[in-house]
């Protein structure tokens, strides 16, 4: 399974590794990885590094996000890396069970 | 060095295809945005509000041959400048139309252009598009299709500075009229980019207002694209006496400047810089300026700058300002917003009567200003101010004068 080689201690799913290393690619803190544990706020995300993840994700999930910048800011939408998580694992199940 | 004047104007926008029809509507406070037409407003569209120029039909300005070489961005600058130029009763004959310029503002040219076009190639597999397609879609178009509609000879080019590009154009035009690098200029902005495209593309950086546009409001929710030209005629006073012209107004100082910092988020110092340079260049204070027509797009970020950077260089003078944004009535016209609004404020100082921002739901503690809301309101008006502040930290402000 390829999902074993994600796991590290704690079990970790396809999404939440995949979530990982897209915010991973935007951050700008001056630190080595990224878990789910960590503040959105602590690694370093400016201006348009929230956007570029939003399309990342989306595309990545095919999924569509709803997020407007003018209403708050990703900061204070998602606390930690693992909110985003469960934000986009609840996105995916919607996109793969319509509404009936 | 002359005193330049605006003996002409002329406007394409949502409220209208006459700088009348515009003008009575913005006095109205009626709003200019509704439902998408200009592409279908299908399921792969999030954003559905914007602020057309409606029922817009090109064949009632142009015969059927001439419309094939012009994109809509240059139908609507033409149409503006043949207004503009009518208005002020000047024709461009010899040797006059040598020294004639013009210069208009565009963010993207013609944008229509570029997606029809490569629509027909990438998606419906078409295996040609136009020979038309480049002049069509080049940024500088308008210009040059008004040099060619109108007879100017003189300097003609294209401004591109995103938001500010008709800001940046009048400043120049402006200052080469006063300094009399020309004898006449026909200046503004234009822009149609209300495509699928360009849609898709604003709407992936969450700056869009789903419904209305809001500025400076408590509960905005960010900006409403729109599009239109508006075009003026500037020339020097004793020009404009002498051959008895109607003076409209006064330009009296351009200022402009970057950020030198983020792509896109606004800059308070950034704005404090252009609007002083504009003060200074105008030769005015603070204290004389009464309205300001503000940059004021209706997102939480620039209308929370703006109001920091009006109180920086307003000082307790701001608390008096009469400040509004036009942009609640008819969006966001990106290189022809600067265009759209400088038309607005000489009218409003024309007639003592200030626009409104519409769609004020009460204040937000950022936005502590008076913002006219929701109805328009006579107040004299000496001076005015308009402000443009572009995506790439470019800013540009002009101020005019009621002339008198």
């Amino acid at each position: 399974m390829c999902d074993q080689e994600v796991m590290g201690a704690d079990f970790m799913t396809d999404i939440a590794s995949d979530v990982i290393a897209i915010i991973a690619k935007r951050k700008r803190a001056d630190k080595p990885n990224v878990e789910l544990s960590d503040r959105l706020d602590s690694l370093g995300l400016e201006s348009l590094d929230g956007v570029e993840m939003i399309f990342d994700l989306e595309e990545k999930f095919d999924i569509q996000i709803p997020y407007n910048a003018n209403t708050g800011n990703l900061r204070t939408q998602f606390d930690t890396v693992n909110d985003v998580v469960s934000a986009i694992e609840s996105l995916v199940a919607q996109r793969k069970s319509p509404a009936t | 060095m002359s005193r330049v004047v605006v003996t002409g104007l002329g406007a394409v926008t949502p409220l209208g295809h006459s700088i009348g029809s515009y003008w009575q509507n913005l006095k109205a406070g009626a709003s200019g945005i509704g439902p998408v037409t200009l592409t279908p407003a299908n399921d792969e569209l999030v954003q559905k509000a914007v602020a057309e120029v409606k029922q817009f039909d090109p064949l009632a300005h142009f015969p059927e041959r001439e419309v094939s070489a012009l994109d809509r961005v240059s139908q609507f600058a033409i149409v503006a400048a043949r207004e503009a130029i009518a208005q002020s009763g000047i024709t461009f004959d010899m040797p006059l139309s040598l020294r004639a310029a013009a210069i208009i503002g565009s963010g993207v040219g013609g944008q229509t252009t570029h997606d029809d076009s490569f629509r027909r190639i990438y998606r419906e597999d078409r295996k040609r598009v136009s020979p038309l397609t480049i002049p069509r879609l080049m940024v500088n178009a308008p210009a040059s299709q008004i040099s060619m509609a109108c007879g100017l000879r003189g300097p003609a080019f294209v401004v591109a500075s995103a938001c500010a590009s008709a800001t940046h154009a009048i400043g120049l035009a402006f200052h080469m009229v006063r300094s009399g690098q020309v004898e006449c200029a026909v200046t503004g902005g234009a822009e149609a980019c209300i495509t699928f495209g360009t849609l898709r593309g604003w709407e992936a950086m969450r700056v869009m207002s789903p419904d209305v546009c809001r500025p400076f409001s408590r509960g905005r929710m960010g900006l409403i694209l729109g599009e239109g030209a508006a075009m003026v005629v500037l020339e020097p006073l004793e020009r404009a006496r002498a051959r008895g012209a109607e003076i409209l107004g006064e330009i009296v100082g351009f200022g402009m400047g970057a950020d030198a910092a983020d792509l896109t988020a606004p800059d308070r110092g950034g704005m404090v810089r252009a609007m002083r340079a504009a003060l200074a260049d105008a030769g005015l204070a603070p204290r004389d300026i009464q309205y300001v027509n503000a940059h004021g797009t209706g997102t939480a970020a620039n209308d929370e700058s703006e109001t920091g950077a009006l109180h920086d260089v307003f000082g307790t003078h701001a608390e008096k300002l009469a400040i509004s944004s036009t942009k609640s009535m008819v969006g966001h016209a990106l290189g022809a917003a600067g265009a759209l609004e400088l038309a607005a404020m000489l009218l409003a100082a024309r007639e003592g009567i200030v626009p409104p921002t519409i769609g004020y739901l009460g204040p937000d503690p950022a936005c502590d200003l008076d913002y006219v809301p929701n109805k328009a309101r006579a107040v004299t008006i000496d001076a005015a101010m308009s402000n443009s502040f572009a995506f790439g930290g470019l800013n540009a402000v002009l101020v005019t004068k009621k002339f008198s």
